[in-house]
Order: structure tokens, then C-alpha cells, then sequence
């Protein structure tokens, strides 16, 4: 049994090796097109009366082949995802006349935000099991339940109401349109960080499409830092919470005594 | 006029927040109470989240027994040995409920625990207060004399062991009742954020039978030391303490306390008592319309990033 792992692993690295300069060969082969981006800052600095912000993201495509570009074969997306978190949808039941949370389900690290923009509705650009497979767009982000979900019949309710929940609340939108070439290669992308956008590093991501085959990817970091007196509050109450509840404290204190002094009538 | 809340992580208006604090500041002047019961179901109805709104009453509630506390203490009418003993006990429970109150979030629960126990709470002690307030009211109709009320003969209350003689109160009293009391109120105090005051005066008087002299100033004595030591350890176990929210909350509470007191003093005791017990009850009311209505959806999300 001890002499057969080596032999195991020795095959199953060759397998790998294989595969990888397969996946490498076919990708140089087929396509020619490169793709760039940029934003104009790395780093956005949110202040107490933030009531959200549009991104403008630029690029380029590189190596296009002109006739196809004419033909406006070429599309696409860019994304601005959130830090990822893991996420519980509850569902609420009637139980002996109240309702009550009954069944929940964890969706493991799902982004807190997400702004899609497109040059055009993104179920136009490709099939969906190719969107799905990139996880491009809100009703094709990978949604993996973790823990206990029964048979897993419940997964799709569950997997639409935490979508539709994200979009009503507006930390998840799409804008289809969003992206526009200015130039013959040259495009411009729009996407929105909503009010209440998570703190830490955020993700642009743009993604090239040639005649509804995907072709080039490219992404970018963006931290996300609140600053002002609400974010020295909110760092004191997670970094040193005992010293913040007793601060909490003596301002009630003081509060109280300053009224009773105050207000004293004798 | 908004102002963001940095724990709750949303957006108020400042004018709501402030008339809340007033109002139930005002309310709480006038009835003697410490006004947790009542601002916290409050920041839940304006969308507040639950374990904030908990936690945040009980920093108001340190605020707005405190100036009374001074007040009873330059009377000399707190029984500090006997406060001490209700602390002890209430400490304990006040650790037990925040244990409690850490699991219920984690199953997903403590919304509609917090909810259930208010309606049963508010609606037991303001059905209890309006029907006792009713009759006083009747009485005085009639002109009779209200009858001493003997209070209850708990012959068990007084057998227990472990006597200690409370030299202020002049009573000789097991310690086992009285921090068994403190123990249920600082439970309560954890995974309600009420202050308590408005069960255990009557438990004291009636239970216990203290003097009803020291009985106000030493509940408050007890109800400062627990809520502050909930405050802390909510802010050091869940980080739901919002500074903001119970500063704007404890300015606008202290001062309408102090218009509360002087109203209160116009009017009479059974009066009094019968506009609280409406006041409890309308609460406990709205709180169970909530459970008993469908909601708007019925799916909710949360992230374990945000907490809530």
C-alpha cells in the first residue's frame, strides 16, 4: 500500500501538468484580444454623510479583430463586488398563531454589495451555463448552501429570496447599458456603490466577451474605508469593546449627574 | 436632520430620536420608572435593530437612574446592604442573560424572544396595574378610606435559612429571596434592556416586605450597578452598544424627566398608576399585533459580517 502513493501521485501530477498546458494552448490559440482597465483611485474614503457614489472605470481592448468589433460583437461586463461574508437566510412560518423563523439557510461567502454593468442585457452576451460558470451577474453568482439543507429541495427558494432580497434593499444592482465605448476600442463603465457599503477591499472586474464567448478577464482592487467620527465610534466599539462599554457608562453617569445638579430645586 | 448611527449601521432622523428620549424621559419623570420597558420596544417600532435597541436601553437606563439615585441617596433612603445583595444576585443573572441572550442570536431567535417576552410582561404587569389602579379609582369615588392593603402572608419567604439582619430596612431577612430577586431582574435587564424597577418595587414591597421608604432608592441603586454592568458586557460580548443613538437618547430623557416629575406631582397616586397601566398595555398591544400579523416578507438575510 506504501509503494503505490508515490506511483499515484507521480500519475496524478502528470494528469494535472497535462491538463493545465492544455487549458494554456487553447487559450493562445483561439484568442488575440487583450483587455485593460483603470479607475482613477485605488481607495475611497467614506465620510458620515455618504448617500452612495458612482465608479467610473475605464479600458481597453487590445488586439481586436476590426471587422467584429463593426459588427458590435464584442461586449462587456464589468462587476464591482463587495467583501465576501457568509450570509443566513431565515423563513418565517405561522406557529401557533406567530410567526416564527423555522428553516434558514447559509450561503457561504456571498459579496456584502454588487454592481453589474453591461454594454447590454448580460442573457444577450452569452448563454447563462457559461454565466453561471463565471458566476457573472446576480441570478448566476455561485450560491453554495453550507451546513445541513435536508434534501435540498428548499435550495432554490431559498437561493431566489436571498437575490430578490439583495436587490430590494439595493446592495445589489445591475445596470444594463452601463458600459459604453467612447472610442472604436476605448469603453467607459459606470458602476455604483450603494449607501451602505461595506467596509474593506472591494473588487472591479471586467470581463471581455467575443460573440457570446468569453475572452479576457481583468480585475482590480478598491478599498472601501469609512473615516470621520462614525468610523473612530465604530473601530473603538470592535477593537476595544470593554473599554468602549465602560466609556458608554460614565457618559450616562455624567449625563445623569449633570441633570440632577442641574435641575436641583433645593 | 439625519445622523448615522455607527453601531446600527443605518441612518435617523435626530428630531424622532430625540422626541422618543423626551417623551419616554417625560413618562418616566412622572411615573417614577426608569423607562427602559418603554424605549426599547420604541427604537424596535422605528426599525432599530433588536440587539442594538436591547442594549442601547439599558446605557439609557444607567442615565435616567442615576439622577434619581442621587436624590434617594442625599435622603439617606437606600439600604445599601440590602442592595448590595440584590446586586449580587442581579449580576449573576444579568451574566446568565447575556449568555442567553448571545445564543438565541445565533439560532436565530432573539427577535421573537425579546417580542414574546415584552408582550407577556408588559401584558401581565399592565393588566395587573389597571385593574388594581381601577378599583383605588373606585374607592375614592365612594370616598371610602383605602383599606391598608395586608400584604401577602409568605410564611416559606420567611422561613428560609441563611437570615441576615438589614439594619436601614429593620427587617431580618434570608439573603436567598432577595438575591433570587435580583437574579430574575438582571436576567431580565440583559435580554430586555429594561432597568426592571416597575417588578421589583412591587415584588419588594409585596414579597419581601420592605419598608416601602427604602424600597425605590435601593431598586435604584441595584438597577444602575446591573444596567452599567450589561452595558459593558454587551459592548464586550455582541459590540451593540451605539454610543450615538444613547447619548441623543439619554440628553432628551434627562430633560424630559425633569417636566415629567413636576406634572406628576399634580396629579393622584391611582391616577398615575392607571395612565401607566394603559400606557404598558398599549405597548405590550402594539408589540403583539407585530408577532401576530403576517410580515412583509417572509424571508429576512443577514450576514455574519454585520451581525444582524
Amino acid at each position: 500500500m506504501p509503494r503505490l502513493v508515490p506511483s499515484l501521485l507521480a500519475s496524478l501530477l502528470v494528469v494535472l501538468a497535462l491538463a493545465a498546458s492544455a487549458a494554456a494552448q487553447s487559450r493562445v490559440d483561439e484568442f488575440t484580444e487583450k483587455l485593460d482597465i483603470g479607475i482613477s483611485t485605488d481607495e475611497i474614503a467614506i465620510t458620515s454623510d455618504f448617500r452612495g457614489a458612482d465608479l467610473t472605470i475605464f479600458g481597453a481592448i487590445d488586439g481586436f479583430a476590426p471587422d467584429l468589433l463593426a459588427q458590435g460583437k464584442y461586449n462587456i461586463v464589468v462587476s464591482l463586488e463587495g467583501p465576501k461574508e457568509s450570509a443566513t437566510v431565515r423563513k418565517k412560518r405561522r406557529v401557533f398563531g406567530i410567526w416564527v423563523n423555522t428553516q434558514s439557510m447559509t450561503f457561504e461567502l456571498v459579496p456584502e454589495s454588487y454592481s453589474l454593468s453591461s454594454t447590454r442585457d448580460i442573457d444577450a452576451i452569452a448563454p447563462a451555463n457559461e454565466m453561471n460558470n463565471m458566476g457573472i451577474g446576480v441570478a448566476h453568482m455561485t450560491l453554495s448552501p453550507i451546513g445541513y439543507i435536508g434534501d435540498g429541495s428548499s435550495v432554490t427558494e431559498f437561493r431566489s429570496a436571498f437575490r430578490r432580497l439583495r436587490e430590494t434593499s439595493g446592495v445589489y444592482q445591475r445596470d444594463p447599458g452601463g458600459v459604453q465605448f467612447i472610442s472604436a476600442s476605448l469603453f467607459k463603465a459606470s458602476v455604483r456603490l450603494p449607501a451602505d457599503v461595506p467596509n474593506g477591499v472591494h473588487v472591479v472586474r471586467a470581463y471581455l466577451f467575443r460573440d457570446g464567448v468569453f475572452v479576457a478577464a481583468k480585475a482590480l482592487p478598491l478599498r472601501v474605508i469609512k473615516t470621520g467620527l462614525e468610523a473612530a465610534i465604530t473601530e473603538a466599539a470592535h477593537k476595544h469593546p470593554f473599554f468602549y462599554g465602560l466609556f458608554a457608562v460614565l457618559l450616562a453617569v455624567i449625563t445623569g449627574w449633570a441633570a440632577s445638579v442641574a435641575f436641583r430645586r433645593d | 436632520m439625519t445622523i448615522y448611527l455607527p453601531i446600527a449601521e443605518l441612518s435617523v432622523n435626530v428630531l424622532i430620536i430625540l422626541g422618543m428620549g423626551a417623551a419616554v424621559g417625560f413618562l418616566s419623570g412622572m411615573f417614577g420608572v426608569g423607562g427602559g420597558f418603554l424605549i426599547t420596544p420604541l427604537l424596535i417600532f422605528y426599525n432599530i435593530p433588536p440587539v442594538v435597541a436591547v442594549a442601547t436601553g439599558a446605557n439609557q437606563v444607567v442615565a435616567s437612574s442615576i439622577s434619581g439615585a442621587i436624590t434617594h441617596f442625599r435622603r439617606g433612603t437606600i439600604d445599601i446592604k440590602l442592595g448590595t445583595v440584590l446586586l449580587l444576585g442581579g449580576l449573576a443573572g444579568a451574566t446568565l442573560g447575556i449568555w442567553i441572550f448571545a445564543a438565541l442570536r445565533r439560532i436565530g431567535q432573539l427577535d421573537l424572544v425579546i417580542s414574546l417576552a415584552y408582550v407577556l410582561l408588559l401584558g401581565s404587569v399592565g393588566s395587573l396595574m389597571l385593574a388594581e389602579s381601577i378599583s383605588a379609582l373606585r374607592r375614592a369615588k365612594r370616598n371610602e378610606t383605602m383599606p391598608l392593603r395586608r400584604p401577602g402572608h409568605h410564611g416559606w419567604i420567611h422561613r428560609l435559612p441563611l437570615k441576615v439582619r438589614f439594619k436601614k430596612s429593620k427587617i431580618y431577612l434570608s439573603i436567598i429571596p432577595v438575591a433570587g430577586l435580583g437574579f430574575c431582574i438582571g436576567i431580565l435587564t440583559s435580554v430586555m434592556g429594561v432597568g426592571g424597577g416597575f417588578i421589583m418595587v412591587p415584588a419588594m414591597i409585596y414579597l419581601l416586605r420592605i419598608p416601602t421608604n427604602v424600597v425605590v432608592g435601593t431598586s435604584l441603586f441595584q438597577i444602575i450597578f446591573v444596567s452599567a454592568y450589561t452595558v459593558i458586557v454587551q459592548a464586550t460580548a455582541n459590540y451593540t452598544v451605539d454610543i450615538v443613538l444613547a447619548f441623543v437618547l439619554m440628553i432628551a430623557g434627562v430633560i424630559g424627566a425633569q417636566y415629567g416629575v413636576r406634572v406628576g406631582q399634580k396629579l393622584r397616586g391611582e391616577q398615575l398608576r392607571a395612565l401607566l397601566a394603559l400606557l404598558v398595555l398599549a405597548v405590550g398591544i402594539r408589540l403583539a399585533v407585530e408577532l401576530v400579523l403576517p410580515p412583509a416578507d417572509i424571508y429576512s438575510v443577514i450576514s455574519s459580517g454585520s451581525g444582524f
